[in-house]
């Protein structure tokens, strides 16, 4: 019981720690502060550093407008696929394609998309014949200077994201009934939607919408394989500086790690801002009682565009997997002329180490994460503790603390504290971020048991443990083991935290992937990049199938 | 209370409380083999009295007075000590065990050995006509055949006392007769005092002892 009490603090400890010690770690040698060097008076020196770089501009810009303009579009295009067809057989196709796409990590499904749309990509061969090309064409669409495809990669990965949030709040509000109260009033399906769903939908988005804007905007890995180089987008950038081999690098490293804080926080007062802005002019809209025209056209696009994304990630791993066994594969052949296991067995057993790596830091981690959060949602029952609207924020920090922000920071204590490069310093970032995924796909399913099963197994003479082992915790095997597969995903695609605090002398799937970034062969990449989504992609297939096998005759625990 | 006989279920002036709010007040006694039944509207806080009695009251809420059981007091026991078999609306079998893993979590742990543990709940399964089915998955038994395993799962457990939340509602009229007398000749034969809480007359009827009407 008293280990019970101390549950709810040391998981904040264990996840804001690191979060705060980080964001120190970073805003002292921003003012020059940074005794490792010798350089202990505080100073503008690192600042003034980072505004004489000339890329600067352009960098900086580049984060806000694919961190916005991503998270503009795939909001927009998740609501209108939820406003178009939900409750239609279409959208419950593609809530059953959400998980498996949710869990393909980010790298993988940048280096897809890149596969696909590249000069030499499946979709310019598929036009080749029409266009008359017999080489891959000259245009610069992969790492475009506008940050395009970019966009277009955080925008595939993120609707499946925004999708599921919406999911899991819609059931509450009722929006089948409300919608056919709008429709009776004369409303097409879409505008009826927008008008009555979304309103009350949107509160329960913000925080997830928040997150992922902050991630748009100061994502790495995917910015290294489809954002533009030179100048790249500002995280980039500060991680090129961390990586110097020139050590006073770090400083100006700092100054732009906090200034990707600061951009970061001004594009969530910008976002803050439009949202009042819509708000007013949508209930202005709703106001005039304007039915609007019929919604055929606007549902073909939502659809079409819930397709081509998904289809994007699916195409993409598929030419992944193609180029994994390529053989000879010339332009503008739809298919390899040959096919060899070559690659699979050379780069195959260079990932072995890897792999483990990666088995062994997501095991412990998602472990960790478990046990806390399970621990904390016990604590919710049998202190009678009611978590509020802050204890969700405090969840929501380290997603939307730019991780480039702080784990710099966490670098430099780590190599203070000669933690740098360790096992344990990995584990306890990814545990970081592992840990609000963890409870958010738990918490629900936990706090909506009947407590009445407790009841009667405690009145049949249970003790309060017999009782979590026996009955609590078998009622919850499909949900713990679902929060086990998020977590562990969530866990192989982090490359920043394993790349930083690794120091990179520990190499995972998700590193060893997007080191191939500038100029990886397309055969290892292919490799690589699958064997990083296979390891997301098992837990879910395993949370799917133990349940499955377990529960075969038991009726009463097949669903939920 | 005038009689001094402290056997049996005494509820000694207990008073049910939310914040500084008064729910419920009772005092009374139920000897071994009866039945007191508190009939009130939902609301009326029953089912927290209940829950005062099992000892899991939600912390929103308060007990005062004395809760008793063959004149050990209860209170300040934890749930699993004091021996109050408590049966809801619903038959809630454990879903992810076999309708004889209900039985074997119920029954007294003073029953050793797995043969003879088996034996036991066997026998219990023959008592109430499903003999053989202690490997089925409780979900494909009939609503009648899953109330009889909910009683014979609480007896197992050699209750002191009956708590009744208004097991009765969910049946269909012919069921429920037919559970009800089933529980009701069970807890006599055991010498159980029982207390049964309901909004429904037929139960306080068929449960033949006295009845106290609460307020809403």
């Amino acid at each position: 019981m008293t280990l019970l009490r101390l549950a709810p603090i040391l998981t904040l400890a264990v996840m804001l720690g690191p979060v705060i010690a980080g964001l120190g770690g970073t805003l002292l040698p921003a003012i020059g502060i940074m005794p490792v060097l010798g350089s202990a008076e505080p100073g503008l020196g690192p600042v003034r550093d980072l505004l004489a770089w000339p890329g600067l501009p352009r960098a900086a810009g580049l984060s806000l407008f694919t961190g916005l303009a991503s998270t503009a579009l795939a909001l927009t295009l998740t609501m209108l696929i939820c406003a178009g067809w939900q409750g239609t057989r279409a959208f419950s196709w593609l809530e059953r394609v959400l998980s498996p796409l949710l869990s393909v990590p980010h790298a993988a499904a940048a280096f897809g998309l890149a596969f696909l749309i590249a000069p030499s990509g499946w979709i310019a061969r598929l036009i080749a014949p029409v266009a008359g090309w017999e080489r891959p064409p000259d245009l610069l669409i992969l790492q475009d200077p506008m940050g395009l495809s970019l966009i277009a990669g955080l925008v595939v990965k993120e609707m499946p994201f925004l999708l599921l949030m919406s999911l899991a709040a819609l059931p509450a509000l009722r929006p089948a009934e409300t919608l056919v109260t709008a429709r009776s009033l004369g409303h097409s399906r879409t505008g009826g939607w927008l008008r009555t769903v979304f309103p009350r939908l949107y509160p329960q988005l913000r925080l997830p919408l928040y997150a992922v804007l902050a991630f748009s905007m100061s994502v790495v890995d995917v910015a290294m394989i489809l954002g533009p180089s030179t100048p790249p987008t500002l995280s980039v950038q500060v991680l090129r500086w961390m990586n110097d081999p020139d050590l006073a690098m770090r400083l100006r490293a700092a100054a732009g790690a906090v200034l990707q804080l600061l951009l970061t926080l001004g594009a969530l007062g910008m976002w803050r801002l439009g949202e009042l802005l819509v708000a007013r002019a949508g209930r202005a809209w709703i106001e005039t009682g304007a039915r609007g025209p019929r919604d055929g056209l606007l549902r073909g696009v939502a659809l079409l565009a819930g397709a081509v994304s998904a289809g994007a990630v699916v195409l993409g791993l598929a030419m992944l997997a193609v180029w994994s066994v390529a053989g000879f594969w010339g332009f503008p052949a739809l298919w390899p002329s040959s096919l060899t296991a070559q690659g699979w067995t050379r780069s195959g057993a260079a990932l072995a180490g890897p792999a483990v790596q990666t088995a062994l830091i997501a095991g412990v981690s998602v472990g960790t994460a478990l046990l806390l959060v399970i621990a904390c949602l016990e604590a919710e029952d049998h202190l009678g503790l009611r978590p509020g609207r802050r204890a969700l924020w405090l969840l929501y920090l380290p997603l939307l603390v730019p991780q480039i922000a702080f784990l710099p920071g966490l670098q430099v204590l780590a190599l203070i504290s000669g933690m740098d490069g360790t096992l344990g310093a990995v584990i306890a970032a990814h545990v970081v971020f592992v840990l609000p995924y963890v409870f958010l796909s738990l918490s629900d399913p936990w706090r909506r048991r009947d407590p009445r099963h407790a009841r009667i197994a405690r009145a049949l003479g249970a003790s309060p443990s017999r009782v979590f082992w026996r009955v609590s915790l078998p009622m919850m095997l499909r949900p713990v083991l679902t929060a086990t597969a998020v977590g562990t995903a969530v866990s192989v695609g982090l490359f920043l935290p394993t790349l930083l605090l690794g120091a990179g002398r520990v190499p995972t799937l998700t590193t060893e992937a997007v080191a191939l970034a500038s100029g990886g062969s397309r055969r290892v990449v292919g490799v690589t990049a699958l064997a990083q989504t296979a390891a997301a992609f098992l837990p879910f297939a395993l949370a799917l199938a133990i349940p499955a096998l377990a529960w075969r005759n038991r009726k009463g625990m097949q669903h939920g | 209370m005038a009689d001094t006989d402290q056997t049996g279920l005494v509820l000694d002036h207990l008073r049910l409380l939310r914040g500084p709010e008064e729910m419920l007040r009772v005092d009374a006694r139920i000897p071994p083999g009866e039945v007191l039944t508190l009939m009130g509207p939902s609301g009326s806080g029953k089912s927290t009295l209940l829950a005062a009695i099992t000892g899991t009251l939600p912390r929103a809420f308060r007990s005062h007075g004395r809760i008793a059981l063959n004149s050990t007091p209860l209170d300040g026991l934890p749930p699993e000590a004091r021996r109050t078999g408590i049966l809801f609306q619903d038959p809630l079998l454990f879903p992810h065990l076999s309708v004889g893993g209900n039985l074997a979590f119920g029954l007294d742990p003073a029953v050793k050995g797995r043969a003879a543990r088996r034996a036991r709940i066997d026998a219990a399964l023959s008592e109430i006509g499903l003999e053989g089915h202690a490997s089925r998955d409780p979900e494909t038994l009939s609503g009648g055949q899953k109330a009889r395993v909910a009683l014979m799962r609480v007896l197992l457990s050699k209750p002191r006392a009956l708590l009744l939340d208004e097991p009765f509602s969910r049946l269909d009229a012919a069921l429920r007769d037919q559970v009800r007398r089933l529980v009701f000749d069970r807890a006599k034969a055991e010498g159980l005092p029982v207390l049964l809480v309901t909004h429904d007359a037929a139960d306080a009827e068929a449960a033949g002892g006295p009845v106290i009407s609460l307020e809403g």
